[in-house]
């Protein structure tokens, strides 16, 4: 069968609109390698040294180990609640009421930044929780909804009367679980896992309103470093991000396949 | 039994989002009703604010704008993109998810570098001996509109690549030896089938444009000020809590509003549910 046919104009059109989609982050890269103390495009002489700079500022060494430590906290909780209930989901869809899955779907829903204050001003002000907890809270919640609807997919295609035949042979709940369960969903719950890191380490909306003395993530130190400083420090962070994105982008191709994310 | 089985492995989600997300956010909205001078006092307020009335008037344009935008550059990319041969279609998938997971401080900070006083546009503009002086394109709405619509293109492109990719080959080819012009197929068959991925897009842009905070903040500044700018300010600048919680009111009230409508409307018009 032929395929289509597509009108030139058509072609062109969209060759501009991926020139607009790169190009602007090939600049970013451009500007971190330049060897000059202000940002300019195309880079003045090669230089690595605003990467160098990133680890001598103290701000950015601790944003890095925040944003880290959060993203990493927050995914394993996610994961460590969100499998069982996007279990539950699928195995008990009769028992379960509807409007559950529509919870699952408000965090998405409720706008990030409304969250972020809404945490701040009646978690971390009114029950005096550490802002840290607060922080993480917001974060869980937040990619929540990605690994339920990671994870709710793998299961679709998953086989559950594999699980009953290993349970009528024997095999206790907990133990069909990571043997049985568990390795056919092997790949959602990896790419479930970096997508919510992702989502995490990029998160502003709702970090915003829960960093304070002493603790702040990455994009909130850019952010506050953009505001005084305009030199290539941000540039080579983002770079350093970018970096992160292709990883995480090369393990959800190993793992979904990229198409998953059109969906 | 079964019912207890799927309760206990749904809780702590469950319980998470109740108590971490619908009870504080509940709580948030609740207190803008009981200040002194009536329940709806600080929502008067509000609206008898003239800055904070074009505050809102100018996030709905600006949201508006981009969501048109996008939705017009992302149909036609993805229109392309879904009938691109397959190698081709993963290098371009490829190239629309890498800026949709990069985030929203880098992509923003690459506008600050290009639309900047002395940004790449404005020395070439001079170079090219068409402007004299650098032109002022940071801290206006343009500015907050292109990297918007810079930030959103992709999340549109990949909702409709898939929606696109649904229609079959022989259904455009079908119309074609059926007398239609490619225009006609185009409006006839093309376009009423994408129309549930063309307002999930819309409702996506629309919200994710509404409630912003790192674009405008970056690129609107003091001088364009959104809803989301405007919260942050009441909320961590001025202290004022009771104006923080009616914005994010307001917030929460008009993305519900608009999903729960597009829904119902993605539900009506989508031919394939008769």
């Amino acid at each position: 069968m032929m395929p289509t046919k597509l009108h030139p104009a058509l072609i062109g059109f969209t060759v501009l609109v991926f020139i607009f989609l790169v190009g602007p982050l090939v600049i970013v890269v451009g500007s971190a390698l330049s060897d000059t103390t202000y940002l300019t495009f195309p880079p003045q002489g090669l230089s690595l040294r605003w990467f160098q700079n990133i680890f001598e500022i103290d701000a950015f060494r601790r944003t890095i180990l925040t944003s880290l430590q959060v993203a990493v906290i927050s995914t394993f909780v996610a994961l460590i609640i969100g499998i069982p209930a996007s279990y539950a989901m699928s195995r008990y869809r009769i028992q379960l009421p509807r409007w559950l899955s529509t919870l699952f779907i408000l965090p998405v829903l409720v706008p990030e930044l409304v969250l972020g204050f809404s945490l701040l001003k009646n978690l971390a002000f009114q029950f005096n929780a550490p802002i840290y907890l607060s922080l993480i809270i917001g974060h869980t919640i937040l990619i929540l909804p990605y690994v339920i609807r990671v994870i709710s997919a793998s299961l679709a295609s998953f086989d559950f009367s594999i699980e009953e035949a290993a349970i009528s042979l024997g095999s206790p709940p907990l133990k069909t679980f990571f043997t049985v369960l568990l390795p056919n969903v092997r790949s959602g719950v990896i790419a479930a896992f970096i997508l919510a890191f992702i989502t995490s380490v990029n998160d502003v909306s709702i970090s915003i309103f829960l960093t304070g003395p002493g603790i702040s993530t990455l994009p909130i130190q850019l952010l506050a470093h953009m505001e005084q400083f305009f030199d290539p420090t941000v540039a080579s962070v983002s770079v350093m991000l970018m970096v992160l994105t292709v990883a995480v982008m090369a393990i959800v191709e190993r793992t979904l396949g990229l198409t998953f994310l059109a969906k | 039994m079964k019912r207890l089985a799927g309760w206990t492995l749904a809780s702590p989600a469950t319980l998470l989002v109740l108590l971490g997300l619908v009870a504080p956010v509940a709580a948030t909205i609740y207190t803008t009703f009981g200040t002194p001078g009536g329940p709806l006092a600080t929502y008067q307020a509000f609206f008898a604010s003239g800055f904070r009335r074009t505050v809102l008037l100018r996030t709905i344009n600006v949201s508006l704008i981009v969501t048109v935008i996008a939705l017009v550059i992302g149909f036609i990319t993805a229109y392309v993109v879904s009938r691109a041969p397959g190698w081709l279609k993963s290098i371009l998938i490829v190239a629309a998810v890498f800026p949709l997971l990069t985030g929203v401080v880098v992509r923003s900070f690459a506008w600050l570098i290009i639309l900047g006083k002395n940004g790449i546009l404005n020395s070439s503009l001079i170079n090219l001996g068409i402007i004299s002086e650098p032109l002022q394109m940071l801290y206006t709405q343009g500015s907050v509109i292109v990297a918007m619509v810079y930030l959103f293109v992709p999340l549109m492109v990949l909702t409709l690549v898939g929606v696109l990719e649904a229609i079959p080959d022989d259904l455009i080819q079908a119309s074609a030896s059926l007398g239609a012009n490619s225009w006609a197929t185009f409006t006839q068959v093309i376009l009423p089938l994408a129309v549930p991925g063309l307002i999930v897009g819309a409702v996506l842009v629309f919200t994710g444009s509404f409630t912003s905070y790192a674009t405008p903040q970056l690129l609107g500044g003091e001088q364009v000020m959104m809803m989301g700018t405007l919260m942050y300010q009441q909320a961590m600048v001025t202290f004022d809590w009771v104006s923080a919680s009616t914005i994010a009111a307001i917030m929460v009230v008009i993305t519900i509003a608009i999903v729960a409508a597009m829904n119902a409307a993605a539900r009506r018009l989508n031919p394939m549910t008769v």
